[in-house]
């Protein structure tokens, strides 16, 4: 009995495997980087930035009288961690255009003759509109305003008017949802998913499109003709727009017709976005073809991609609630840009004068993208 | 110059992969419509240098012309009149036999492309498989797809890397003849080999080892230009004979062939004497033979073996 058996499990082998992995892992440098680099990163970025109870919103006030009592409830709004006064006027009709554009989530109007108004006890109105195209962030403003308006109040109602004070409170807020009255959380999600899906698909077949060459060889024969840089990546991008616009209407008849989603914009802005945005994702995937050696590489870089787009661009969380820092990497992700478009075309009945500041980005994003990619493709072996 | 026009014409041609020289200062003459056999032992730089003078790899060091145009500046200009085969196979499996020439024949913007695509399956035979996925093909067939392929857009320049390694003998004699077919019409023709009787072939050869070349001659005054001496030695028991030989003053390699050994070193007079020295075996027949190109370069190989310690 000089030999083992050879069926019987032997842990020599499982050993012999398991040394090859590890000495292949080190190898490998760039996978065990990014397997290393990744989970730290993704929690610094994420654990940050992602915050579910939504603070420091957008705000726009608008005061239509400059009297004691507005300028009050304007300076205990600038004391509130909820809203962050990005605008102030006094002109009606500013207000309502920033919520149009995104520029504020929030606007609160307080009316003409408010103070005259509340001192003769009329209850005047103070109106609070909620671009509730994100029903998350546009859920807690209520709630939040309310305290601020009784403080803001509370210290000017004394002496004469001290009566005021008494419950009901001498002034009433009205709540308006825009663009989502219903509060419907698909409304919000389903046309977002859109560029979610797009992402996803996009990034990934051409992730591939060059490591898979390189790793079947047949990148020699390809770098062996004289087709050039530029030829190779259209030639390896185009076909899938038709898959992009296969999705898109997909996605699009599922949002109108099972999840009866009004669409109210311009549905040439919108398919002028999708373009763009198909182009910048193809172009993303094939810059990360061209940095990744192998298609393993690639996997990974592109999953890299995905989530900061899931959790940085506004899909998954209100855009405005996180932090300075981490919208900045939110505005160079395309699905932050293609997301907004999209809300404004379906939910938010806009057109192209709306839409063109996001087209505007997402195309800089493509050029940016379809340049490093070039800069990247190496037209020789070494 | 016209007849004696070089091809290829590169000097001091380097090449370093993370500090190991891989070719070393090589200078390599290419005349018009020659078979140019490059030898050398793996991993002496062939791949590299071909790589090199067609372009897919920068040069650290040197110069030179390929068709005329520049190795290192005019690149594009070589790939567009060189088919470059590679010694592993790299169309694509998962395209059909046509499809892969059809592809090639676009990239070369070639004109009349699917005639140029049915010539070329006509003459590989492969007409009525023409839908059959290039995977699916032996080995034999795929080396056969891939000559057709770099030849469909007519080149001036062949570059053939290890065309027929792992190839069966008829299918390398088929793919020699076609080869000769090409040259005939002045198309130049570098091919690198192990293969002594595809050597043989070659108008001219290049021997390289460790990125240096050490011979470049007609494949003819190859054997005379090393110097190499060699004896056909038989005896009944070949096994011991060799173990007899092996070892003796002067013998430095002891090649079987078939019912004989060929004895081979660069000193006459003691490999002479040691093939005297085993005059008593039973069946005993020796005679002063040309050493061929075989023990010339396994002498060789065993050589930079030695220059390398």
């Amino acid at each position: 009995m000089t030999a083992r058996a050879p069926s019987r499990f032997a842990l020599a082998r499982v050993a012999a495997v398991f040394l090859k992995e590890l000495i292949q892992m080190r190898r490998d440098r760039f996978t065990f980087a990014i397997m290393i680099a990744m989970p730290v990163m993704q929690v610094l970025l994420f654990g940050f930035a992602i915050n579910n109870d939504p603070r420091h919103l957008a705000t726009a006030v608008e005061l239509r009288e400059d009297s004691p009592l507005s300028r009050s409830f304007l300076a205990a709004m600038k004391q509130s961690s909820f809203f962050d006064i990005v605008a102030v006027t006094h002109q009606a009709g500013e207000g309502d255009a920033m919520l149009q554009s995104g520029d504020a989530t929030f606007l609160v109007v307080i009316p003409e003759g408010f103070e005259h108004r509340l001192v003769r006890g009329e209850r005047p109105e103070i109106l609070l509109a909620a671009d509730a195209s994100d029903p998350i962030a546009a859920g807690g403003a209520l709630g939040a305003l309310e305290p601020i308006a009784a403080a803001a109040f509370e210290a000017d109602l004394d002496g004469a008017l001290s009566n005021l004070n008494a419950t009901p409170a001498p002034y009433q807020i009205v709540t308006q949802r825009r663009f989502n009255p219903e509060g419907e959380t698909s409304f919000n999600i389903v046309p977002a998913l859109l560029g979610v899906i797009l992402t996803m698909t996009m990034v990934m077949v051409t992730s591939i499109a060059l490591t898979r060459e390189l790793e079947r060889g047949t990148m020699e024969t390809l770098l062996a003709t004289p087709v050039q840089p530029a030829e190779i990546m259209l030639g390896k991008t185009l076909p899938y727009i038709f898959v992009g616009g296969v999705q898109t209407v997909l996605v699009l008849l599922a949002a109108f017709t099972l999840f009866h989603i009004p669409f109210t914009g311009s549905l040439l802005a919108l398919l002028a976005g999708v373009t763009v945005f198909t182009f910048a994702n193809l172009m993303l995937g094939y810059l990360i073809s061209t940095v990744a050696k192998t298609q393993m590489q690639a996997m990974q870089l592109t999953f890299f991609v995905f989530l900061p787009s899931i959790l940085l661009s506004g899909f998954m969380f209100p855009f405005r609630a996180m932090p300075n820092w981490a919208q900045w990497i939110g505005e160079a992700l395309p699905l932050t840009h293609f997301l907004r478009l999209v809300r404004e075309t379906i939910l938010k009945e806009g057109g192209f004068p709306a839409t063109s500041g996001d087209l505007l980005r997402l195309t800089i994003i493509l050029v940016v993208l379809t340049g490093l990619a070039l800069a990247r493709f190496r037209k020789t072996l070494d | 110059m016209t007849s004696e026009e070089a091809v290829i014409d590169v000097r001091n041609l380097t090449k370093r992969f993370g500090g190991k020289t891989v070719v070393d200062h090589l200078a390599l003459k290419v005349p018009k419509g020659s078979i140019y056999g490059f030898l050398g032992p793996n991993g002496s730089g062939k791949t590299t240098t071909i790589r090199l003078v067609c372009g897919l790899l920068r040069p650290d060091e040197g110069e030179g012309t390929a068709l005329g145009y520049d190795v290192v500046r005019d690149s594009a200009h070589i790939k567009a009149r060189t088919g470059y085969m590679t010694q592993k196979f790299s169309l694509y499996e998962d395209l059909s036999i046509r499809e892969n020439l059809d592809f090639v024949a676009r990239l070369y913007a070639m004109d009349n492309r699917k005639q140029r695509v049915d010539d070329a399956l006509a003459d590989l035979g492969l007409k009525e498989r023409a839908s059959q996925l290039a995977g699916t093909l032996s080995g034999g067939w795929k080396q056969r797809l891939a000559l057709a392929a770099c030849m469909i857009h007519e080149p001036d320049l062949l570059l053939l890397d290890e065309p027929t390694a792992g190839v069966d003998p008829k299918a390398r004699r088929d793919f020699w003849d076609q080869i000769r077919r090409y040259a005939r019409a002045g198309v130049t023709t570098l091919v690198s080999t192990h293969y002594m009787d595809e050597a043989v072939q070659c108008d001219r050869i290049a021997y390289i080892a460790y990125g240096k070349k050490l011979i470049d001659a007609p494949t003819k005054d190859i054997p005379a230009q090393v110097g190499l001496k060699a004896w056909r030695v038989e005896a009944d028991d070949l096994t011991r004979l060799h173990d007899r030989l092996n070892g003796q003053p002067g013998v430095e390699l002891i090649a079987r062939f078939g019912t004989e050994l060929h004895v081979c070193g660069m000193d006459d007079a003691l490999l002479a004497a040691a093939v005297k020295s085993v005059a008593d075996e039973p069946g005993y027949q020796a005679e002063h033979i040309e050493a061929g190109l075989e023990e010339v370069f396994i002498h060789l190989m065993a050589q930079s073996a030695d220059n390398m310690k």
